[in-house]
């Protein structure tokens, strides 16, 4: 609980929501009868409506990026490091936008919704979403909003996938792209990672194929050991050397059993569990899918330069030293797709320990790097 | 905007609506320059942190890179010129780096102090202290600069790898041609500036 706000924070935010009651085409071929997004904003949008940053979130964010819901709360929004007022993502002079994507369980329509033909939940009923789904639905926010074009579109990791597939969709729609610690396609091996997240709960026997809400349970192991093995490849092996080392709970001597001896199981554990109280085991199928899917380059054979050939905004990417999720190469690859289109893209790779999660600190070359750049868009924008 | 007196030159060489790579850009001087005035499409390339900033700042595409890791990520004649102002001589492979160069330009300008200068001969010559000057302002135990070299032997060097110099200004050390450095630019030369590319085979 914040004892009182800090002046450097958007302070207390209330969610809004706004529902399309028209049907979304998705990617997969089927349709949404009508969706609900639930979304923040933080600082004020210009008599121009030219001052709007949209912010993509990531797998288990949401649309709560900076500030607090209320006096109670233990922590502030995902970014409250680099979105207030003087920060890095300045709310003095943009107006920014989150919204909770679909699939997701935070605000927005998902599995765990309520499916209007059956008046019961979707479950795996829920269609297929993807990147470029969710893009389609942040558009008819920016509709809502009034909002034609934007001044950026910022994220990181799964969020910055969006960031690139905005550039694709709606070239005339954003004027800059900030896409940190993400990848056009996963890996084998990341595809790997995600593909035993989802086994650890489809496999748990409180799964019931996904219909768990009518049996008034949850996969409560299979979700917090999903989000256990999501954790380990989020840190480095240095920061979890620096965070835990080998240190034992409290110090104690091996106890020669199977409970908690190390801290960093103990670290582990309390993730899995406390992650499972905010968290959709439905959702986290759907959203890890929507990552897999991910590949803009597979429509043009799997050339890159030519999927962001028509982008029209200015790109900044960034990328974290000690990130193996998606590490520097990845974004190595965005960079000379784009450098090979001849779009204007800036590349900075930050020296980090924290490995991905990097991209959510207030590293000071990371933060100087994003305040050069949107200092540079305001500029540009006359704010 | 006006350019030191080397990156004018520079300037002056670059063909306007081209597209060129600047390797080591620094704070992206040059650049911004070239982008107004000549409406070039640039890249800079650039390691340092601090200059990464100033030149994503002053709104220059800067990809942040260490030449000595090569250049792989630039497509072969991806670009028309590309630019090495001043920093050769701080490369762990120049030759390489050259011809890396010349494969993803047709045309590279390459500039470096000259070692050859008198002032430096001087200090090795007759002091017997390695040349400290305004272009080489380190110590030699505290010095970026690994792989310095004179005009004849970077000339040299373009002679047996193939490339041929297509243009020569040598600037003395009040970055000024006078008719001493074109006499004998090894001598009098402080800054050696050329443009380059590969001769046919």
């Amino acid at each position: 609980m914040p004892a009182e706000i800090p002046a450097d924070s958007v302070g207390l935010v209330i969610p809004q929501t706004v529902t399309f009651s028209a049907p979304l085409e998705l990617e997969c071929g089927r349709d949404l009868p009508g969706y609900t997004l639930t979304y923040e904003t933080y600082g004020t949008l210009n008599a121009q409506r030219s001052n709007a940053i949209l912010l993509c979130h990531a797998l288990s964010g949401d649309h709560h990026a900076a500030g607090y819901h209320s006096m109670n709360d233990r922590k502030p929004g995902w970014w409250e490091h680099l979105l207030g007022p003087g920060k890095a993502m300045d709310t003095e002079r943009f107006f920014f936008i989150c919204a909770n994507f679909i699939g997701s369980c935070k605000g927005s329509t998902g599995p765990a919704s309520i499916n209007p033909e059956t008046g019961t939940p979707w479950g795996l009923d829920f269609p297929m979403v993807t990147v470029r789904d969710w893009v389609k639905t942040q558009a008819d926010l920016a509709d809502h909003l009034g909002i034609a074009q934007w001044a950026a579109v910022v994220g990181g990791s799964l969020g910055g996938m969006q960031v690139m597939q905005w550039t694709m969709d709606y070239p005339e729609r954003l004027r800059h792209a900030v896409v940190i610690a993400a990848a056009s396609k996963l890996t084998a091996q990341n595809i790997a990672f995600n593909e035993v997240c989802r086994q650890a709960i489809m496999t748990d026997p409180d799964f019931h194929g996904g219909r768990y809400y009518a049996h008034a349970t949850k996969p409560r192991r299979g979700l917090s050991l999903a989000r256990m093995i999501g954790h380990i490849t989020y840190l480095s092996d240095d920061a979890m050397r620096t965070k835990f080392g080998r240190d034992t709970r409290g110090g104690k001597a091996f106890s020669f059993g199977f409970d908690v001896d190390f801290e960093v199981e103990s670290y582990l554990r309390y993730q899995g569990s406390s992650f499972v109280e905010r968290f959709d085991a439905n959702s986290y199928l759907y959203i890890t899918k929507a990552l897999d899917y991910f590949d803009p380059a597979n429509a043009f054979g799997g050339n890159l330069a030519e999927a962001f050939a028509s982008t029209q905004a200015g790109f900044l990417v960034i990328s974290f030293s000690s990130d193996w999720r998606f590490s520097p190469e990845r974004s190595r690859e965005i960079v000379q797709a784009l450098y090979t289109c001849n779009q204007d893209v800036s590349y900075a790779e930050i020296e980090a320990e924290h490995g991905h999660d990097s991209f959510l600190m207030p590293i000071p070359q990371y933060v100087a790097v994003l305040s050069a750049y949107l200092g540079r868009v305001a500029e540009e924008m006359g704010i | 905007m006006t350019l030191r007196k080397d990156l004018a030159i520079i300037a002056d060489w670059i063909t306007p609506q081209s597209r060129i790579l600047d390797l080591g850009c620094g704070e992206g001087e040059l650049l911004a320059y070239l982008r107004t005035e000549k409406g070039v499409q640039g890249y800079g390339v650039e390691i340092e942190e601090a200059r990464v900033v100033a030149a994503i700042r002053r709104g220059i595409p800067v990809i942040q890179q260490d030449l000595d890791r090569g250049l792989r990520n630039f497509a072969d004649h991806s670009v028309d010129t590309v630019v090495l102002s001043l920093t050769l001589q701080a490369s762990t492979y120049p030759r390489e780096l050259l011809l890396e160069m010349l494969r993803v330009g047709r045309e590279v300008i390459v500039t470096f102090p000259n070692m050859g200068h008198w002032h430096a001969r001087w200090q090795l010559g007759v002091l017997g202290r390695m040349p400290m000057t305004d272009v080489l302002p380190h110590t030699w135990y505290d010095t970026p600069n690994i792989h310095l070299c004179t005009i004849r032997d970077f000339e040299s060097l373009c002679r047996n790898s193939g490339i041929v110099i297509h243009q020569r200004i040598v600037l003395n050390d009040h970055r000024r041609e006078t008719w001493r450095n074109r006499l004998l630019p090894n001598l009098f030369g402080e800054v050696a500036l050329y443009r380059c590319a590969l001769g046919a085979r």
